[in-house]
């Protein structure tokens, strides 16, 4: 190609050298133009990020100690901890995900394999991306109206059936996503050797996406540990000990949101820490995930 | 270039000119093809002989590849998609609409133009089929994956390996692995999609000789672009246009005394 272009030139009617080296130029510079504003565009949104992380780290790092780990929460001034909190939020997000994966799994293989063009599908397809951008404090209104309000009281149960709603449409999309990314070659290989089309999809489609299906069950793990909203009107917080699934449970959002517009220093200090265990909590498990799930050859 | 004049293609073809088409493996029988309204095949009429290899030639979209597509049923796949007509097998219709297909597709089996390993070890390829039909112990297993790898050429290269992922492989290596997984199913008839067209030389000689090996126990029908390769693998060819079947006969007769001015014109290149 460009040989070809270069030979037009050297063959072709001369051209004004004047005129072509001030356009190459006006092009150049045009060039340098865009580039620096990318480049400034860039670091902008990373200085942003290193400015949120930096501040996160600097006033986290100070509030963190061994109490932070071993003591519950306490009143103000008596030395406590976010032990409660940090369980409770792994407690939420764990069975959270554990309920909304499966489901998110399964209409999401609906979706890309059974489905790809129906009605019913377009319907589910649309509703799901609906509530994938939902605010999510409505979750946390919705699941009140379900699981609070009629059995009487806040659970720990209702903040994780809050957090499988939220987890649902991230797998639903991803699931799908991946599943369609599935050459069509290959699911007709597996069908030509006399395979039914539950084996394609169990035994090579989720195999092929389990890269991508994964990262999205870890991107909505992610998004649900540091959800605070939904929370709010279900499983409410717990200033002690607790890991009763039916009684009203602690989580790190939820404990932050209160310590953070709190008057006293040390829940301010207990408060940034939580932050910091989050953010370094998901931070782990994003690496984690893609050290151990990454494609071999 | 005139493929007429291919010293090689033609001696293998004299050599294998001195047998005769064996009796239909396959019958097909006034078989139409629809997708959606457009009618891909046109009544076609074609025997596969037992044991032999069967080429189908024709310009793109000449429908070869569909028909190939409508002995394994592979177009059920596709809402829209519908053949009519017969495709005789042991006195079965084939298109039948009450036939087991994953049962008729353990006994016709197909290799696609691009290579297509699954996600998993070579040694999981090939039992991934194996397992749909049947219950076998794992040394049963170990033999079938070494007497199918070693029927695809792929043993030697393979066997240190087996439990290494399958997308390692080369592309020639990894269409070998699919024939592989193929034949060990056991099929009795074998669809090749174009299995070379994306391979290098070399690798194409080594599937070309495998096919002339493979068809002392398969029936086996090769859809392919490739004029001298339908001379040097095929027995029969069979040469599709615009839907049609213009005409059908041993290799030699094709390319040596074709009956049609059409299939003189394809063959030597003049259009397609």
């Amino acid at each position: 190609m460009s040989a070809t272009n270069a030979g037009i030139h050297a063959s072709g009617p001369a051209r004004d050298g004047a005129v072509a080296g001030s356009m190459s130029r006006r092009r150049k510079r045009l060039d340098r133009l865009v580039t620096a504003l990318c480049v400034a565009a860039t670091v902008l949104g990373l200085a942003l990020l290193a400015s949120i992380l930096f501040t996160l780290i600097w006033r986290g790092v100070g509030g963190l100690n061994l109490n932070v780990f071993t003591s519950v929460t306490l009143p103000p001034g008596s030395n406590g901890g976010l032990l409660n909190a940090i369980v409770g939020s792994l407690v939420q997000t764990l069975v959270g995900t554990l309920i909304g994966t499966p489901i998110g799994l399964m209409v999401g293989t609906y979706l890309a394999e059974y489905a790809r063009n129906s009605a019913l599908g377009n319907a589910v397809r649309f509703v799901s991306d609906v509530l994938l951008s939902a605010p999510s404090i409505l979750v946390g209104l919705f699941v009140y109206t379900i699981l609070v309000d009629p059995f009487g009281g806040f659970s720990g149960i209702a903040g994780c059936v809050a957090l499988a709603v939220i987890v649902v449409p991230i797998v639903v999309r991803t699931t799908e996503d991946m599943l369609q990314l599935i050459p069509i070659e290959l699911r007709e290989a597996a069908v030509a050797l006399g395979a039914p089309k539950w084996r394609v999809i169990v035994l090579i489609c989720y195999r092929a996406a389990l890269f991508g299906i994964a990262t999205g069950v870890l991107l909505a793990v992610a998004r649900v540990a540091g959800e605070t909203a939904p929370l709010l009107f279900t499983s409410l917080g717990n200033l002690n000990w607790s890991l009763s699934l039916t009684q009203p449970m602690a989580s790190l959002p939820v404990t932050i949101y209160q310590y953070a517009g709190s008057a006293y220093d040390d829940w301010v200090d207990l408060a940034w820490a939580g932050a910091l265990l989050i953010t370094f909590g998901v931070l782990t498990l994003n690496i984690v995930a893609r050290v151990v799930l990454r494609p071999r050859r | 270039m005139n493929e007429t004049q291919q010293p090689p293609a033609i001696a293998a073809m004299q050599a294998r000119s001195a047998e005769a088409l064996r009796e239909a493996r396959i019958s097909i029988r006034g078989v139409d093809f629809f997708y959606g309204a457009n009618k891909a095949l046109k009544g076609i009429d074609l025997d596969l002989p037992d044991r032999q290899v069967t080429g189908m030639i024709g310009p793109s979209g000449c429908g070869k590849s569909t028909l190939l597509r409508v002995l394994n049923r592979m177009y059920d796949l596709y809402p829209g998609q519908r053949a009519e007509g017969q495709v005789l097998m042991d006195g079965t219709n084939i298109l039948d609409p009450g036939i087991d297909l994953n049962q008729l597709r353990s006994r016709v089996g197909m290799v696609f133009q691009k290579p297509t390993p699954f996600p998993m070890t070579i040694y999981e390829n090939i039992a991934f089929g194996v397992k749909l039909h049947e219950k076998l112990s794992k040394s049963a297993m170990d033999e079938r994956v070494e007497w199918s790898l070693t029927r695809a050429a792929l043993w030697e290269e393979a066997k240190d390996r087996l439990n290494t992922s399958a997308m390692g492989l080369s592309g020639g290596q990894q269409q070998r692995l699919c024939i592989a997984r193929t034949i060990a199913v056991r099929p009795d008839v074998i669809l090749l999609d174009e299995p070379t067209s994306a391979l290098d030389p070399i690798s194409t000689l080594k599937i070309e000789e495998l096919i002339d090996e493979l068809k002392r126990d398969f029936t086996i029908a090769i859809v392919t672009h490739n004029m001298q390769q339908a001379a040097r693998c095929a027995d029969q060819v069979a040469f599709f246009y615009l839907g049609e079947l213009v005409e059908v006969g041993s290799a030699m007769q094709m390319f040596t005394a074709p009956r049609l001015k059409r299939t003189q014109e394809y063959i030597t290149g003049r259009f397609g």
